[in-house]
């Protein structure tokens, strides 16, 4: 079968091995960012949809997509969409980022 | 208004557009029939870009055979897989 006109997010029906069965835990950023979504989301806000969440995880590119892991994928979409919409602006989120970095560098340095 | 009720035959429209689509690759071009008329729901290829999916749009359960869809299928020849499809997929298709 030729996969002329598949896009890379597309498995469906491809071979993919074995299917996993045990279970895994989610590290508590995980959890925040389901949270986040579901916060987004919800009727209050109707901030992103679920499928702006996909389209966002589909256009991370083939080896993102491929590389990341689900919730990674799930987080750089929010992120994405936030932009996109002016929720948030990329200079609020690089201050913010370097403000959480710097704090857990001080938090490990009194380790 | 549903365009399509239970039984009719349907072709899967062979389209690759870039964007947001809910289609699986694997179905498009396959032939299978009507199982439900589900509901009208607003268009997912809209909603992934922001706006508001209007007017909704009716989205079938089509019944696939396994056999028609998989080239080198060999489970049970009665097998049949059920897709959600939006009408603007679908086409007619008559028996021959």
């Amino acid at each position: 079968m030729s996969d002329a006109g598949r896009m890379h997010h597309d498995m469906g029906g491809r071979d993919a091995g074995p299917v996993d069965q045990g279970g895994h835990s989610h590290p508590e950023w995980e959890k925040r960012v389901d949270a986040l979504m579901m916060l987004l989301s919800n009727n209050k806000r109707r901030l992103i949809g679920v499928d702006e969440l996909r389209r966002g995880i589909e256009e991370l590119g083939a080896e993102n997509y491929s590389k990341m892991t689900y919730y990674e994928r799930w987080v750089s979409s929010i992120t994405h969409n936030l932009l996109e919409k002016g929720i948030i602006s990329s200079d609020e989120l690089g201050r913010k980022m370097a403000e959480v970095e710097d704090a857990a560098r001080a938090g490990g340095e009194k380790d | 208004m549903a365009r399509f009720a239970p039984g009719d035959n349907v072709t899967v429209r062979r389209a690759f557009p870039p964007g947001h689509v809910r289609t699986p690759y694997y179905i498009r071009g396959k032939t299978g029939s009507i199982a439900h008329v589900l509901d009208s729901f607003a268009n997912p290829e809209e909603l992934a870009f922001g706006r508001d999916g209007l007017p909704k749009r009716p989205l079938y359960r089509v019944r696939f055979a396994q056999s028609r869809v998989w080239a080198d299928y060999s489970g049970p020849a009665g097998d049949t897989i059920d897709v959600e499809l939006y009408e603007h997929w679908l086409e007619s298709e008559e028996i021959t």
